[in-house]
């Protein structure tokens, strides 16, 4: 019989960050992933590092994550391919950016200051290459992007080296209680434990359910492109709010456009099937947006599987209704750079009860209340 | 000539790929009554192996062969046949719904199917020496391809290297059209012919035999083949000398043009996209699709057929167009009459015998599909087989982690030059089976589109019905 | 590195601005090589120059600018009277 001190769920860059701040913390995690570390959204995403127009209840942990990312190389010994270099969020008619300017000031009320608008010359300035009918933004100038998928298997490989157990390819069946401990059984044989976390991701619904507490969770995919090589036109990463798009050029040169249209997610058999339609949708949307970009070739789309809550806020904290069970859960399309933080601070809760950094908001009742 | 905007919104059966498999599989559907369209990306119909087959201005017909004009046939029969046949025209995604998405002189469009014939046959087994990327080296199919369709043959010192039947058939074509062969290095292991005899009986009953002595008489006659161990092109900035070990001394030739052919294998890049499973063969050395008797694929509705379905070469690849044809026919019409397929089965294994010797005989040696060192091994990113070996030895298991880590596979050519390589080095340093390896996962845009291409998809209903209109 | 057989060139491109005879029926890749241009593109990874290698489809090294467009795969497309041909120099400019 294996033990451990905590048996996380799921191999996703959640799953993997915590594995590592539990290790860091002396405890001995196992962490059981049915495919490999990095199969799914956590390694094909659009690898956006970014605090801004986030949900206020996110907030305290994307700030918390942001400082960890600033210093990705310390903690796990590989800079993710992270660089700095803004996200613009644009605005794309004066209406829009009234809008943007009411949200900014509201932050500032709250005693955020990291969004700042910005007028069209400081646009311009930032993003010489966007179309001209663009008045303005918002900028979150530490803002950033990381490759994803070498971001989880940084996190993972730093994980083992500090005595976590990472298993891939073994699928957990079923949880139940076994006298103190919980009692983990997967595809490769039981594993007890007195905690347990559930970072399932797309899968997360399953585990919640058999614990009494089934939540509304869609699983999603989030289409994204990526173009050939092309010289270096922009440096921060582009996001729109009136329509789905998130656009950022590659230190290589390729450039990968995203914005939340989603593919048919068939999580059953680790599958995606593409939609066209919404893929030009997206194509017309830089072909307006970006001028430059109208003969650069597309060369693969693709979309990872995750989970989305009603709310698009994630699922965070203690079971409702099992002592010892830790949801991590339910990013909506926007849990990578929220990844490093979550972790550390899950692994503070679990190790110690309590965690300075507020999750109020996040946790899985709030599905269960009448 | 068929533009985009000239398409139906649906048709009964796409056929994709205008060789022997896919005009063999129009023609007979559209006979049958079904709607049939065959999208082929290339200016005519005909594949590779009958390339330029109803515009070849090569008239002189000893120098192709008799085998070639075969395809005349089948390119006339197709053209009469009522199906509409659509040149020019590349398909980059098709979906499990059978939607197929189709680009035409820049214009993109979504077509709807009733049933998919993939016919895209195979492409040359990518051979990774070092200084295969110089200009001047190309491979065998490219000086095929030149000489078919555009009468163009090789005019300097030209080398010719590496194994199997076409490499053979390429000599002979270009000696019968003046060309002038400085060597033919032959890179296939003399131990195969141990593993192949007990496939010689079968191999002595097949067409190919008799073929392919003449060949090799002709071949030898006029070019010295020398058994080479190792091979490499060198030169700043194009070839200037191929590089050989031949019984264990390096000798080097000067060379202008180095064709290159150990083989073909199937283009499994459509197939794998549309969710098609397939499995590691390893007598072929390659992944094969999954397909029942009559060709189908693993995805309802989805055929595969031709050399894309294991290689068998141009004449079986017609006989397996025909029968997906035929179970196309029957699933949507029928009423429809079509051949007995008992016949067009009896005449497949009759084209399909003695494959198995050849197979053997001439499987590609281990050095030549695993490189070492510095030996580029993905041509469009660069990476090389030192890279890429290193990366495995780290952990990285499979060909999709390789992709993450190095890049490998992820240029235009979407691993169309790298995929087996990438598998058979992750297989060996892992001392695992390339079956259990796997191979990269395909994602469409299976060939690239520009951005504009792509904005120019009619989607919506109104946008449908104006261009429909 | 090639010859024609027989047929006369009818067709003219234009090729980096210089004028390139060609048959009807070749293809941009075809031209090309019967022009005797030694390489069609540089690579953006290394710079590396690159002719085309398979003529079939598969390989993206015969990409080229085609009238304006460029990553266009030589060996597919026909030669059209008075196309403008350009080989491209490593990462292709965007827009222009």
């Amino acid at each position: 019989m294996r033990t451990a001190d905590v048996v996380v769920i799921g191999g996703g860059i959640h799953g993997c960050s915590t594995a590592l701040h539990l290790a860091l913390r002396g405890l001995k995690p196992i962490l059981v992933e049915k495919d490999y570390a990095g199969r799914h959204a956590s390694g094909v995403n659009a690898g956006g590092v970014r605090q801004l127009a986030r949900h206020v209840a996110e907030i305290p942990l994307s700030i918390s994550s942001m400082a960890i990312w600033e210093h990705i190389e310390d903690l796990v010994g590989d800079d993710c391919g992270f660089d700095s270099h803004g996200t613009v969020l644009v605005a794309e008619s004066e209406e829009e950016l009234a809008g943007f300017r009411a949200r900014v000031d509201e932050l500032r009320l709250r005693g955020f200051t990291y969004e700042e608008l910005i007028d069209r010359a400081e646009l311009k300035r930032l993003v010489p290459a966007v179309s001209d009918h663009c008045p303005g933004g918002v900028v979150s100038r530490r803002d950033g992007a990381a490759d994803p998928f070498r971001t989880t298997q940084a996190f993972r490989r730093r994980a083992i080296e500090k005595g976590a157990e990472v298993i891939e390819g073994v699928r957990v069946t079923s949880l139940s209680r076994a006298g103190t401990v919980w009692r983990v059984e997967t595809s490769d044989g039981p594993i007890e434990a007195p905690k347990v976390v559930n970072a399932a991701g797309a899968w997360a619904d399953r585990i919640a359910a058999q614990l009494g507490e089934p939540v509304p969770l869609e699983v999603i995919a989030p289409m994204l492109m990526v173009s050939s090589r092309v010289p270096p036109f922009i440096q921060p990463v582009v996001i729109l709010r009136g329509r789905k798009l998130s656009f950022k050029q590659l230190a290589n040169g390729t450039v990968v456009i995203g914005g939340g249209h989603l593919a048919t997610p068939f999580r059953d058999e680790n599958r995606t099937v593409l939609d066209w339609s919404k893929l030009t949708t997206s194509a017309r949307t830089v072909w307006e947006l970006f001028p430059v970009m109208r003969e650069a070739t597309i060369v693969r789309g693709w979309a990872g599987i995750e989970a989305r809550m009603p709310d698009d806020i994630p699922v965070i904290g203690p079971s409702s209704t099992s002592e010892g069970i830790y949801h991590q859960f339910g990013f909506s399309a926007h849990g990578f750079q929220l990844g490093p933080g979550t972790g550390a601070m899950m692994a503070e809760l679990i190790a110690t009860g309590a965690s300075n950094v507020p999750i109020d908001g996040l946790g899985i009742a709030r599905f269960s209340r009448g | 000539m068929i533009a985009a905007a000239d398409l139906s919104p649906a048709y009964d059966l796409i056929v994709i790929g205008g060789g022997p498999a896919g005009l063999a599989a129009a023609s007979l559907a559209a006979r049958a009554g079904l709607s049939t369209v065959l999208f082929d990306e290339n200016p005519g119909v005909g594949g590779q192996i009958y390339r330029g087959i109803t515009s070849t201005p090569v008239k002189n017909g000893t120098v192709l062969g008799e085998d070639y004009w075969a395809g005349a046939a089948l390119a006339s029969e197709a053209k009469a046949s009522g199906a509409s046949i659509v040149n020019g025209a590349t398909v980059w995604t098709l979906d499990p719904s059978l939607a197929v998405g189709i680009s035409i002189a820049g214009k993109a469009r979504l077509v709807q199917a009733g049933r998919v014939i993939i016919a895209t046959g195979a492409l040359e087994r990518p051979f990774p020496i070092p200084g295969w990327t110089l200009p001047g080296v190309m491979t065998a199919g490219a000086a095929q391809t030149t000489l078919k369709a555009q009468g163009l043959v090789p005019s300097g010192r030209t080398v010719l290297a590496g194994c199997g039947p076409l490499l053979w058939l390429l000599a002979a074509q270009l000696l019968r059209a003046g060309v002038k062969i400085e060597a033919m290095l032959e890179t296939s292991s003399r131990r195969n012919w141990l593993r192949a005899l007990p496939h010689l009986p079968d191999f002595l009953l097949s067409p190919y035999w008799r073929k392919g002595l003449g060949l090799m008489r002709e071949v030898k006659a006029a070019v010295p083949v020398i058994p080479v161990q190792k091979l490499a092109a060198t030169g700043a900035g194009k070839l200037k000398e191929v590089v050989y070990v031949s019984g264990g001394s390096e000798r080097r030739l000067l060379a202008d043009l180095l064709l290159l052919h150990h083989g073909v294998v199937p283009n499994v890049n459509l197939a794998m996209a549309a969710g098609a499973a397939h499995r590691w063969n390893e007598r072929q050395l390659c992944f094969v699709p999954e397909l029942d008797d009559d060709f189908g694929s693993s995805v309802p509705g989805i055929a595969i057929a031709g050399d894309g379905a294991g290689i068998a070469g141009g004449t079986a690849a017609a006989e397996r167009g025909r029968i997906a044809a035929i179970a196309a026919v029957r699933a949507l019409k029928p009423e429809a009459s079509v051949p007995a397929p008992q016949v067009v089965r009896q005449k497949l294994a009759r084209e399909e015998m003695g494959r198995a010797f050849l197979d053997v005989i001439y499987r590609p040696s281990d050095s030549f599909r695993r490189p070492e060192g510095d030996t580029i091994v993905c041509r469009c990113e660069e990476v090389t087989a030192q890279q890429v070996r290193a990366t495995a030895d780290m952990g990285c298991e499979g060909p999709n982690q390789m992709k993450a880590f190095l890049r490998s596979g992820m240029g235009p050519c979407q691993g169309r030059l790298c995929g087996l390589t990438v598998t058979e080095l992750i297989a060996e340093q892992r001392r695992v089976s390339p079956a259990e390896v796997g191979y990269y996962r395909l994602r469409p845009p299976v060939k690239p589109i520009t951005l504009a291409e792509l904005a120019s998809l009619p989607i919506g209903e109104a946008e449908r019905k104006a261009v429909e209109r | 590195m090639f010859k024609r057989l027989h047929d006369t060139p009818t067709v003219t491109i234009k090729v980096n601005g210089q004028t390139v005879r060609a048959r009807s029926g070749d293809t941009v890749a075809a031209a090309l090589l019967a022009a005797g241009i030694d390489h069609c593109r540089t690579t953006p990874v290394t710079g590396a120059p690159r002719a085309p290698y398979c003529l079939m489809g598969v390989c993206f090294d015969c990409l080229v600018t085609i009238d304006g467009i460029g990553n266009r795969q030589g060996c597919l497309v026909p030669v059209r009277e008075g196309m403008e041909v350009a080989t491209q120099v490593g990462k292709r400019e965007a827009g222009r």
